[in-house]
Order: C-alpha cells, then sequence, then structure tokens
C-alpha cells in the first residue's frame, strides 16, 4: 500500500515521534501503516502552519514597510500614531477590515463575485509551498517545480476576470479585461525567463537549481553566464511587477482613470483577500528571483575564507529571508518612483521590446553553453 | 507522489482561507439598510445607464491567442532545455547537431508567427 511521507529534518523527527507516542495505544490499534499516515497528516499540518505563518504574518508587516518607504520617498513620516513608529497601524487596519460591511451590489452575480477572491489566493499558497526556505525547508520538493508556477499563476488572472465581470460595474470590468490582457502578456517574458534559468541550471526542480548556485557569489545564476545573467535578471524583475499588478504597471487599478479596476465593488474581507494576494504574490515573487538568480539560502561568499567561514555561520533560511526583503525592497523604490505608461505602451513594450529580447536572450544563452560546454 | 497529494492540500488551502474570511466578515460586519442607492454601481454618482456587461473590443480576444501559442510554445520548450545542457555535452544519444537544428525551425516557426501578428497589426493597441 502506498503511504504518502515527507522527507525533511521535521519530517524525519515526526516519523520517528509517532511510533514512540502510538506504543502508548492498545495492540489491536497499533500498525505500521496507521502510524505512518498519522506521522504525514501531522507533517502535513505543520507545513500549513508552517506556510500559513510566513504569508499571513508577512502581509502586515509588508504593508507598514511599503507605508513607510512611500512616506519616505515623498518626504513625510507615514503612519507615526499607533505604537512606536506606527507599528501596530496595520493590526488596527485588519481589525477595521473585518468589520466592515461585506455585500454585493445589486446586479452582482453573487456566487461569482464572492467566488473571485477565493481563486485569486489559490496561486501564492501554492507557489510558497514549492519554494525551498532552507537547505531542507521546502513543502513539497516536486521535480516539474517551474512549469507549476507557470500553470499556478494562470489562477490569479481567472479570478481577476471573474471579480471584474461579476461585479456589475463597467469600471471593474475594463479593469478586469486590461489587468487579463497585461498578465497574460507578462506572463510570456516570465516563463521565457524561467525558460533561461531552467537551460542554464539544466533542472526544472526549484531545490536543484538553488543547490547548482553553491560556492560563492559569482557562482550564483545572476552571474555565472556573464551579461546575460544580469539581463535575465533585470527582465525578470520587470515582467514580475506588471505579473503582479504593481505600478509602474498598474494600469488595471489606475485611480484616475477607473476608480479601482477590478476590485471597485469589493469591501471589507473579500478586498482585504484581493490585497493579501497581492502582497503573498510579492513574497512569493521575490523568492522566486532568489531562488533563481540570487543564490537561494547560500550565504553571499566572496571568495574571501577569512570572511566567508562568518557568512557561512548564517543559517540558510536568514540569507533567503534578507534576500527576499532586499527584493522586496527594491520592488516597493520601484513603484514609488516610476510613472505609470499608457495601456498601449504597456502592451507595445511587451510584445515589441521585452518578447524579442526573450527570445534573442534564449539563442545567446544556448550558444553559450554550446561554446563553453 | 506525496508532494503532490500535499500540494492538493495546498490547493484548498488558499480557498479555504478566502472563504474563512469571507464568512467571519459576514458575519462580523457591520450591517446597515440595503437602500437602493447604496446597492448601485460605484460609477459616477447618477444612475447608471444600461448593463455592465458591455461589449468590448476584440484586441484583448487577440492577445489571448497570442499567448496561448507562445505559452504552449515555452511549455514545448521546457523538456528540450531541461536536458540541453546534457544533450550539448554528449550524454544522451541524440545528437547536439540535430537538435540544435531543431530548435532554430521551431524558433523560426515561432518568430515567423510573431513577425506576422505585428506586420498585420495585432500588436498594436488602440
Amino acid at each position: 500500500m502506498f503511504v504518502p511521507s515527507i522527507t525533511n529534518p521535521v519530517g524525519d523527527f515526526v516519523r520517528e515521534l509517532v511510533p514512540q507516542l502510538a506504543a502508548f495505544l492498545p495492540a489491536s490499534l497499533q500498525s505500521d501503516t496507521l502510524n505512518s499516515i498519522v506521522a504525514f497528516l501531522v507533517n502535513a499540518l505543520i507545513c500549513v502552519i508552517a506556510v500559513c505563518i510566513v504569508n499571513i504574518g508577512s502581509a502586515p508587516i509588508l504593508i507598514y514597510m511599503e507605508r513607510k518607504v512611500c512616506a519616505h520617498v515623498q518626504c513625510r513620516l507615514g503612519p507615526m500614531r499607533l505604537g512606536w513608529h506606527g507599528t501596530i497601524q496595520t493590526i488596527a487596519d485588519v481589525l477595521k477590515m473585518l468589520f466592515k460591511e461585506v455585500y454585493a451590489p445589486s446586479g452582482a452575480d453573487k456566487l461569482m463575485f464572492y467566488l473571485a477572491p477565493l481563486i485569486v489566493l489559490i496561486a501564492p499558497f501554492i507557489v510558497c509551498a514549492l519554494i525551498p526556505f532552507g537547505r531542507n525547508l521546502v513543502v513539497a520538493d516536486v521535480s516539474m517545480g517551474i512549469p507549476l508556477i507557470i500553470a499556478v499563476n494562470g489562477f490569479g488572472v481567472l479570478g481577476i476576470l471573474l471579480g471584474g465581470w461579476s461585479s456589475n460595474n463597467k469600471y471593474s470590468l475594463l479593469g478586469a479585461l486590461r489587468s487579463g490582457a497585461q498578465m497574460i502578456s507578462y506572463e510570456i517574458s516570465f516563463a521565457m525567463i524561467l525558460l533561461f534559468v531552467v537551460m542554464i541550471s539544466g533542472s526544472t526542480n526549484l531545490m536543484s537549481i538553488t543547490l547548482g548556485q553553491e560556492g560563492t557569489i559569482f557562482d550564483w545564476w545572476i552571474f555565472k553566464v556573464p551579461v546575460l545573467g544580469i539581463i535575465a535578471f533585470i527582465l525578470f524583475f520587470i515582467s514580475s511587477t506588471a505579473e503582479m499588478n504593481r505600478a509602474p504597471f498598474d494600469i488595471a487599478e489606475a485611480e484616475q482613470e477607473l476608480t479601482g479596476g477590478y476590485h471597485t465593488e469589493y469591501n471589507g474581507t473579500p478586498f482585504a483577500m484581493f490585497y493579501l494576494a497581492e502582497y503573498i504574490a510579492l513574497v512569493t515573487n521575490s523568492s522566486l528571483a532568489v531562488t533563481c538568480f540570487l543564490g537561494g539560502f547560500y550565504a553571499p561568499c566572496i571568495g574571501i575564507s577569512f570572511i566567508d567561514q562568518y557568512l557561512n555561520m548564517v543559517p540558510g533560511v536568514i540569507w533567503f529571508f534578507a534576500k527576499v526583503f532586499f527584493m522586496i525592497w527594491c520592488y516597493m523604490m520601484v513603484r514609488w518612483t516610476f510613472v505609470r505608461p499608457r495601456v498601449d505602451q504597456l502592451m507595445d513594450f511587451e510584445w515589441k521590446f521585452l518578447l524579442p529580447v526573450n527570445l534573442v536572450l534564449l539563442v545567446a544563452g544556448a550558444a553559450f553553453i554550446a561554446i563553453s560546454g | 507522489m506525496s508532494e503532490y497529494i500535499i500540494l492538493s492540500i495546498f490547493l484548498f488551502l488558499g480557498a479555504f482561507i478566502a472563504l474563512a474570511a469571507t464568512v467571519t466578515g459576514l458575519l462580523l460586519g457591520y450591517r446597515t439598510k440595503k437602500t437602493k442607492n447604496k446597492m448601485a454601481p460605484y460609477e459616477c454618482g447618477m444612475q447608471t445607464i444600461g448593463n455592465a456587461r458591455i461589449q468590448f473590443k476584440v484586441g484583448y480576444y487577440l492577445f489571448a491567442l497570442l499567448f496561448l501559442v507562445f505559452d504552449i510554445e515555452a511549455l514545448f520548450l521546457f523538456p528540450v532545455l531541461m536536458n540541453y545542457k546534457s544533450i550539448m555535452a554528449g550524454n544522451t544519444p541524440l545528437s547536439p547537431t540535430i537538435v540544435v537544428i531543431d530548435l532554430v525551425i521551431f524558433m523560426a516557426v515561432l518568430v515567423s508567427g510573431l513577425a506576422y501578428a505585428w506586420k498585420k497589426g495585432i500588436l498594436k493597441w488602440e
């Protein structure tokens, strides 16, 4: 009989613990299969709780961070009243959001209206389960990691289109359509860049992509392939910003033109879910960038053993999250310093610039591998 | 296999969290009388004219078609490019030259498709 199991330090610990606890049960209840199934379920629960903490816990931190970054870019102070430097402001906001009235406007397709935030939130959770946060810290170490991420990203578009269409609001529909067009367009360059990473690393498994970057900073995929790696990283940064509908590519919810885009009619907790999905997507996209280009959980060693021994003493998870927060900071700085392009400029940029550059990049990468062997 | 079972749990996790939040909002949320003006779509303050499910331009559909072509192309390239390194190193029974020629033909067909769409003005947003 097939019994699923999880192989990581936590999983191994639970698998050893469960038979010892089961020894206290009456003999008729004891069996190895049952033990394995219980161990699997406990492990799955631990994974679920861990990912929930990372995802839902990071959203308030990121919202606070975004408000502070935005404020300091604009020479303001941002939230300052609640707690030290406004640290508990977002908790107050979450509480406020819980007590807001939830209703669908007249003429809305109620089922679809409430279904949309559910679908939007599926994708970031699955992607989060695929990211290796540490040497053995990955929830699902699947061999088809990167194609799965590309496939799952489609859920986000579906949820946004559904939300916009069901709201019975012309602005929502237009915002959703623009958003859909933008997201599917930039998904192509997103997929192509990941294709480039797959080509130079020779694997679609995110763990082996990370393990291939062991060594110094110059072994990371961004630097390992001269020039092409940096170009690929910049293209990834641009296309993932557009994927997430973040400014400067936020034409989908351009307040001045479309009031609020696809979530104009949403209020209370369903609106909060769209917001949450946006911020979890920020974490997962940054994690993906770190995994594919910036060495994942490896310390940024520079080849001088005297310094490297201290850098290697810090656990990989801490390096991973340090890099992720650096990436998030970059996304935020870009959001608050660049101006928004028009719709036609945005589509032109993808189809007439990014896509040809991507194809050239793939060919150049293939040539580089063929020459260097 | 175990990984995919975990992933199917995660497939429902996000949806479950959103559902729980929506139900919490419906239970805890402040309720007021649902007047006609409150339930009206938020558009311009006046009575909205016509249905919101308006006709939109066909350009969106064409972009979706192009997306389909290129996304499937990326999917087709995955198995080849994943093993590209070992093919080039000669670790597979495939001949590197033939693989490169195949890839060039594949890419040429795609690029000519993109060039055709560009020439036809599909990529122009107006």
